[in-house]
């Protein structure tokens, strides 16, 4: 089928501002947006820059807003989405060049929430126990490829890039509800901040956009009440 | 071009599995950084699924020895024995620290981590297919990279996302650093360092139908190549059984260890004939040349006859969501097709490099078949050959591999460190990597001498020419056709002549080392004059130990291909046949 592909197009060098650019295309309905782009830069102009890795929507690489809307170009067919196709950057994070932004500060907010185990206690030889009720409780958040999606998406972090944002959240929320970790009150307390958790207002945005699909406004939920529980 | 100097005591190139728990040993112990062409968490290693081995025995009595015979019978008797037994040992204790790191296994209702079965392993040496992955979902590999780079947070590991690493610089036989391209900006970095391990991943993009991510260009390998370092055991490449009719997307073994099963167009099935013991879960090269070979004889389904099925349907909605989350929804995404109710069309994938850059059991980097260390160079993971996979890889080895010797690799350069001293490396050691990038930038493009043109060649050649079964006149046809592809390299030329997230700059730096991988796959497979493993030659089928006990080892010479070899170490198990 014949495809009319327009993409925001933004190179540092050259370009003051952003501007689009139309692609005509002939594609198979059910090959992937990031096939499309391959398209673009492999035989048309090889300038166009864009993140991509495993081609299946499992690293997280190829965030981008495919007809207003948050998704991973690797993860979305043709036939699902309405021609012409309008990509552009995931907003809110500067852009080096075309689709791709940087994830400094994204990857700033992540760290910040102590996103790793934390069990002072001798562990013993052999694994920890967890019954499989108490490793239910975070497997969802375990999923998390921090591709953006979500954060980008959200228009508390659009207005105040100081929030830590929904992808941070989810990855304190990995920990928090994990029987074996013993940080919950510190991380809690980081999230307490002006910064933190409370203000998401459950837009819901982050939901929708994550590829993985994480019920991402309830993992905040569930943060924002547990940091009730601690003085 | 600006020049950017840094100095540090070791370098690890490559962030996946390997690079990372390579890193969390060495950290503590100097100035170390890791270098990466992907932000970590982009790695590779995210996208492994089933399970990591270990026996551990939290669902039926187990043994290391088990685990170990399996290994080298897997490996059709091709894997190094004093190596496979390290593996299998230390495999228990790299588990049970993952999970101190915080990796959320699966559960058993008793809390211990829980274990599946999966192709090629079997208790009592054959009895019965073993418990033995440890997993988390089908999702291990991306816990396993998440756990990793996590604890690198925690330990504050000094990173350097998004800089491709094209050049190493080796002086009078020693290591003195790297020389690396700055993505964002186009500015090149030397890093000055006594110690460098590579962690660079696999090269399935050398083929077109596979299960790797675009970035597995083989960057490690053909670095070291081109610098006259050999490579190991380049003719067995491993080619999954299901992937994705088409799209090559891995759908792991664990959908048959869950009990799936292989169909062909009759429904039969079809593994009952080739391996009457353990069915679907032979190992891969068997189901693979199994599937080939139903579909040769015309036994496939589809209008062109070239696809078989894969049978989850009466695995029951429960387990599929339980246990094959991930994998059912790539189905559901890509084909469209709901996996409880429908076989899923599948064919042999692109998928694992058993061979790599040569090292021994401490991840120590061998310049020749007679097994001289390269001093101060070490390499771990998928790019590397110890070699504990040998002529075929078993599922689940690959996640032990890199965590067992990237520690190793890991633990290498803190005593390479600790016992030399700091020099410094002089500002020329960029000459290189400046000029090859300016005569890209300079040329002008030719769209005749285009990457993508050159590179969907190769692919589609070695696909048709190199793949599951090979014969003396495929492959000295690939020779000719490689060296076309090499002479056309020479022109090659790019569009983009900027210095930001110049990609298509990266490409085609990439293609070369897809083609040194080529070309050393393509030789070392035409001088094996049998079938072993993964390498299956038409026209030798038996598999001959008198002659061919051996590892091969490729060397560039010139623009051709000279080999030696090296004797397998053998141990406790003597060469038997392979049966099923
Ligand atoms: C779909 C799939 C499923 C799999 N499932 C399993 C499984 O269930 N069990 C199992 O045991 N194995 C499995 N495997 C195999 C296993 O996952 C891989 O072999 C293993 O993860 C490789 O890890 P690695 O650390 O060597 O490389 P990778 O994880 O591929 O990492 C490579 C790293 O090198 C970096 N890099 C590359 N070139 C450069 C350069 N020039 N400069 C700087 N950095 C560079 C990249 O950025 C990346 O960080 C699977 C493989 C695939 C493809
Ligand atoms: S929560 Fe979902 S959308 Fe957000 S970073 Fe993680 S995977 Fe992406
Ligand atoms: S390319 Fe990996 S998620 Fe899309």
């Amino acid at each position: 089928m014949d495809i009319k592909l327009n993409i925001l197009r933004y190179n540092p060098e050259t370009d003051r501002k952003g501007h689009w650019e139309e692609y005509l295309l002939n594609a198979d309905p059910d090959e992937r947006i990031l096939d499309l782009l391959h398209k673009v830069k492999w035989f048309d102009d090889g300038s166009l820059a864009f993140r991509r890795s495993c081609a299946h929507g499992v690293c997280g690489s190829d965030a981008m807003l495919v007809n207003g809307e948050n998704m991973l170009a690797c993860q979305v067919l043709v036939k699902e989405v309405s021609n012409p196709i309008k990509i552009e950057p995931i907003r809110g994070l500067p852009v080096i060049k075309d689709l791709v932004v940087n994830m400094d500060s994204f990857f700033d907010s992540y760290k910040k929430v102590m996103p790793y185990l934390v069990n002072e206690e001798e562990p013993g030889e052999r694994e920890r126990l967890q019954s499989p009720e108490d490793r239910d409780r975070f497997e969802d958040t375990t999923k998390c490829i921090l591709c953006a999606a979500c954060t980008t998406s959200c228009p508390v972090f659009w207005t105040a890039d100081t929030y830590v944002g929904p992808a941070a959240i989810v990855n304190a929320h990995r920990f928090v509800f994990d029987s074996r970790d013993n940080a919950s009150k510190q991380r809690l307390e980081i999230l307490k901040d002006v910064n933190g958790a409370f203000r998401c207002r459950t837009a819901f945005n982050c939901t929708t956009a994550c590829p993985r699909g994480i019920q991402v406004t309830k993992a905040i939920e569930d943060v924002k009440r547990e940091t009730l529980t601690i003085n | 071009m600006k020049i950017i100097r840094h100095s540090f005591d070791g370098v690890i190139v490559g962030a996946g599995g390997a690079g990372l728990r390579a890193a969390i040993e060495a950290a503590p112990h100097m100035k170390l950084a890791v270098i990466t062409k992907l932000y970590p968490t982009r790695s590779h290693t995210g996208a492994a699924q089933g399970g990591m081995s270990a026996a551990l025995a939290n669902v039926e009595e187990d043994n290391w020895n088990w685990h170990a015979f399996d290994t080298v019978k897997g490996s059709d008797y091709l894997a190094d024995q004093p190596a496979v037994d390290i593996l299998c040992k230390e495999a228990i204790e790299s588990v049970v620290e993952l999970e101190h790191w915080g990796l959320p296994f699966s559960r058993l209702e008793n809390g211990k981590i829980a274990q599946r079965r999966f192709g090629g392993h079997t208790i009592k040496e054959g009895e019965a297919p073993a418990f033995r992955a440890c997993y988390a979902a089908d999702r291990t590999g991306h816990m396993i990279l998440q756990t990793l780079y996590q604890k690198c947070v925690s330990m504050g590991v000094t990173f350097f996302d998004e800089f491709q690493v094209l050049d190493i610089k080796i002086d009078d036989g020693v290591c003195k650093g790297v020389v690396a391209y700055e993505i964002a900006t186009g500015d090149i970095h030397i890093f000055e360092a006594r110690a460098v391990t590579f962690a660079t991943g696999g090269f399935g993009k050398i083929y077109k139908v596979s299960s790797n991510a675009h970035s597995l260009t083989g960057d490690g390998p053909g670095m070291l190549y081109q610098k006259g370092i050999p490579l190991e055991d380049m003719e067995f490449y491993q080619f999954h059984p299901t992937g994705i009719y088409r799209l090559g997307i891995l759908l792991s073994e664990a959908a048959r260890g869950e009990g799936g099963i292989l169909r062909n167009k009759d429904g039969e099935r079809f593994m009952e004939r080739y391996a009457p013991s353990i069915k679907d879960l032979a190992p891969r090269d068997m189901v693979s040349r199994a599937i080939a070979t139903e579909i040769s004889e015309g036994n496939g389904a589809g209008p062109n006859n070239d696809f078989v099925y894969l049978d989850l349907t009466h695995l029951g909605a429960e387990t599929i969501k339980q246990k094959l989350p991930d994998i059912t929804d790539f189905v559901r995404t890509y084909v469209k097709i709901e996996p409880i109710d429908e076989p899923i069309p599948v064919q042999p994938t692109a998928h694992y490099a058993m061979g790599g850059i040569p090292t021994d059991v401490d991840a120590r980097v061998l310049s020749d078949a007679q097994g001289s260390i390269l001093p101060g160079v070490y390499a771990a993971g998928e790019s590397a050959c110890v070699s504990v996979h040998g002529a075929n890889r078993l599922g689940t080895n690959s996640l032990l591999d890199i965590v067992v010797f990237g520690k190793r690799a890991g633990q290498s350069m803190v005593d390479y460190v600790s016992s030399t001293k700091p020099f410094t490396l002089s500002d020329n050691a960029a000459e290189d990597l400046k000029n090859k990038v300016t005569s890209f930038i300079e040329k002008d493009h030719d769209p005749n001498f285009s990457v993508p043109k050159i590179r969907e060649e190769l692919q589609d050649s070695m696909e048709e020419n190199a793949k599951i079964f090979r014969t003396d006149e495929t492959l000295t046809h690939q020779t000719k056709i490689l060296s076309d592809l090499r002479d056309r390299y020479s022109k090659v030329t790019i569009s983009d002549k900027g210095k930001v997230f110049n990609t298509e700059l990266l490409e085609a730096i990439e293609l070369e080392y897809l083609l040194d991988m080529s070309d050393t796959t393509v030789a070392s497979a035409q001088a094996r004059k049998e079938s072993r493993g993964a390498h299956s030659r038409v026209d030798h089928v038996e598999r001959d130990d008198k002659n061919w006990l051996k590892h091969s080892f490729a060397f560039k010479n010139g623009d051709s291909v000279k080999l030696q070899y090296k004797d397998v170490e053998l141990g406790n198990y003597e060469p038997k046949e392979r049966i099923y």
